[in-house]
């Protein structure tokens, strides 16, 4: 069951996220990486994470690419005219591709060798109170950076924002 | 295994009925709701006192042209509707309505599904609704539709922070997401309740939710997305027959997802308010019994000629309620029910009774609102909560 749930959504995830690449128009891209988010929010909780999940959801499906949605809508973005692919794209473009994925390949090998099998439903860690306990002991440092890194961008935000009105 | 995909499939069915009912006669009370408030009758031709006419709005819908506008973004256009209904009734899939209920051998829980994230699973959920509305804005291809589209999804955004801030306060009192152990850690009578319990009782976080639920369902004072008299119907301007039903069931889901919400998370759920040793089960009778009085005397003194039949009729299904919440097998089930039903009901009424009284804010009275008072007023009731749950 839980290998069927992840081949589907799987899938899904990898039909939409080469989608966001394929449109022309916009806001079908921006449909599309919600899909991609969706599902990777379900592999997530098959994988027992499930307060990863729903952050997942909440905050990249829900708040990112609506706002993502919104400033399309606002800037009012028509379709993309497709153009003749540069030479180099036709050259290298697929010799890249078949590289990049070696590579890739190369170093999960070289990471994790052996017979490491991801076993669905082994994983316990993923309650919303795992999350707090391990965000605000072991990794309390990285955490509160990463709020002062977010405070400083709302601030420089605001300070952008203040110099257009003027 | 077997009779748990048995029982599972009876309740996603008894629960889909009545919430469907129930959509459907929302409708009919708000009406006549608003309607009394204005001083008029309301819907009252099709069955006596209008009650068939959901029925009739119901096969009007279904049976109108379906007209599909020529310069729509067709498979956007198609799919918002269906985002936003499906998105509205999933939500519902994990609201416990009451405890667990015995029936023959099987014991279950009047709930389809316990999440232990089952607070963040609705936030979730609902944030996911704002594109239903947002795409059906869009993919109109109409200027007022794509107005009403951005007005709401910015209005949802905005919203949606003091919301989540408010919801935070309570969770910290009870220390779970799970709903139903949410409504566990208030029993045992109205002090115990969220919204009234120490060390910081969450009055205020209480009002800042209903306010941003009020929002986030775009109902009245913030209904700028559909505002009549200046964007025709807002974001469901092109839509006709089934998928504009679709939109307005979503809301009309949503508005009682938020009522069920703000019942578990600051009322105690289905806890009486107080003791049953204190007579806490006689209220239901006491309730329905003088409803049922009222009716059988207004039939004796009628003032129409209909209301000799249909009066004395409601007074005896009135009394026979009553009658009913005194057998004591049943008791035991039907009275968490009754409470539930009550707080949530008594909140929906607020939904239809503010829309009757407030007139609609100014758009940009609607953003400085919520960014300049009410999130502020939200990260301090959630500041100070969290202090005193850790000093206590």
């Amino acid at each position: 069951m839980d290998v069927i749930l992840f081949l589907i959504f799987a899938i899904i995830a990898v039909v939409c996220a080469i989608n966001v690449v394929v449109q022309t128009h916009p806001i079908s891209s921006a449909i599309s990486l919600v899909g991609v988010m969706g599902s990777l929010a379900v592999l997530y909780l098959l994988l027992g994470a499930e307060f990863i999940a729903a952050a997942q959801v909440i905050v990249y499906a829900g708040a990112v690419m609506v706002l993502f949605v919104f400033v399309i809508m606002l800037l009012n973005a028509g379709a993309e005219v497709r153009k003749g692919r540069s030479l180099m794209v036709q050259l290298l473009g697929v010799p890249l591709l078949i590289v990049f994925l070696g590579l890739t390949a190369y170093f999960v090998r070289r990471l994790f060798p052996g017979d490491v099998t991801v076993h669905f439903g082994g994983f316990t860690g993923g309650t919303a109170q795992a999350i707090g306990r391990a965000l605000f002991t072991t990794y309390l440092l990285p955490f509160e950076i990463t709020s002062i890194l977010i405070l400083i961008a709302i601030v420089g935000a605001i300070v952008l924002a203040r110099k257009e009105l003027d | 295994m077997d009779s748990f995909i048995v029982i599972s499939l009876i309740k996603v069915l008894v629960v889909f009925a009545v919430l469907m009912t129930t959509l459907a006669y929302l409708q009919w009370v708000e009406r006549k709701v608003i309607a009394h408030i204005q001083v008029r009758p309301g819907p009252y031709r099709v069955g006596p006192h209008g009650l068939l006419q959901p029925l009739a709005d119901v096969i009007k819908l279904i049976t109108k042209e379906d007209l599909l506008p020529s310069y729509v973004n067709k498979p956007l256009y198609l799919m918002a509707p269906f985002i936003s209904v499906s998105m509205a009734l999933l939500s519902i899939s994990v609201i416990p309505f009451g405890p667990t209920i015995q029936v023959g051998p099987y014991r279950t829980w009047m709930q389809l599904t316990d999440l232990n994230i089952g607070v963040i699973f609705i936030l979730a959920v609902s944030s996911l609704g704002v594109y239903g509305i947002a795409l059906a804005g869009w993919a109109s291809n109409n200027k007022y539709a794509l107005l009403g589209g951005l007005r709401s999804s910015a209005q949802m955004i905005s919203y949606e922070l003091p919301l989540s801030l408010a919801v935070a306060g309570p969770l910290l009192l009870s220390n779970t997401l799970s709903l139903r152990e949410l409504v566990g850690t208030q029993a045992g009578g109205f002090w115990h309740w969220n919204v009234l319990r120490g060390p910081f009782p969450q009055i205020f976080s209480f009002l800042i939710f209903l306010i941003a639920a009020f929002a986030e369902t775009n109902r009245v004072p913030f209904d700028l997305p559909e505002a009549e008299n200046e964007l025709v119907a807002g974001f469901h301007t092109e839509y006709s027959s089934m998928k504009f039903a679709s939109f307005f069931m979503a809301e009309y889901a949503n508005m009682i997802t938020v009522s069920c919400m703000a019942t578990l998370l600051f009322l105690g759920g289905w806890n009486a308010p107080w003791p049953a040793e204190y007579g806490s089960s006689l209220v239901p009778v006491f309730l329905f019994a003088i409803a049922g009085v009222i009716a059988l005397y207004h039939g004796m003194n009628a003032a129409r000629k209909r209301d000799k039949y249909t009066f004395p009729a409601f007074g005896v299904i009135f009394l026979i309620i009553a009658g009913v919440f005194l057998l004591p097998f049943v008791q035991s089930w039907l009275m968490p029910l009754f409470w539930f039903c009550a707080k949530t009901g008594t909140i929906l009424f607020a939904f239809m009774w503010i829309r009757g009284t407030l007139p609609r804010f100014r758009y940009d009275q609607l953003m400085g609102f919520t960014w300049k008072f009410l999130f502020p007023v939200a990260m301090l009731n959630l500041l100070v909560t969290g202090f005193l749950v850790a000093w206590f």
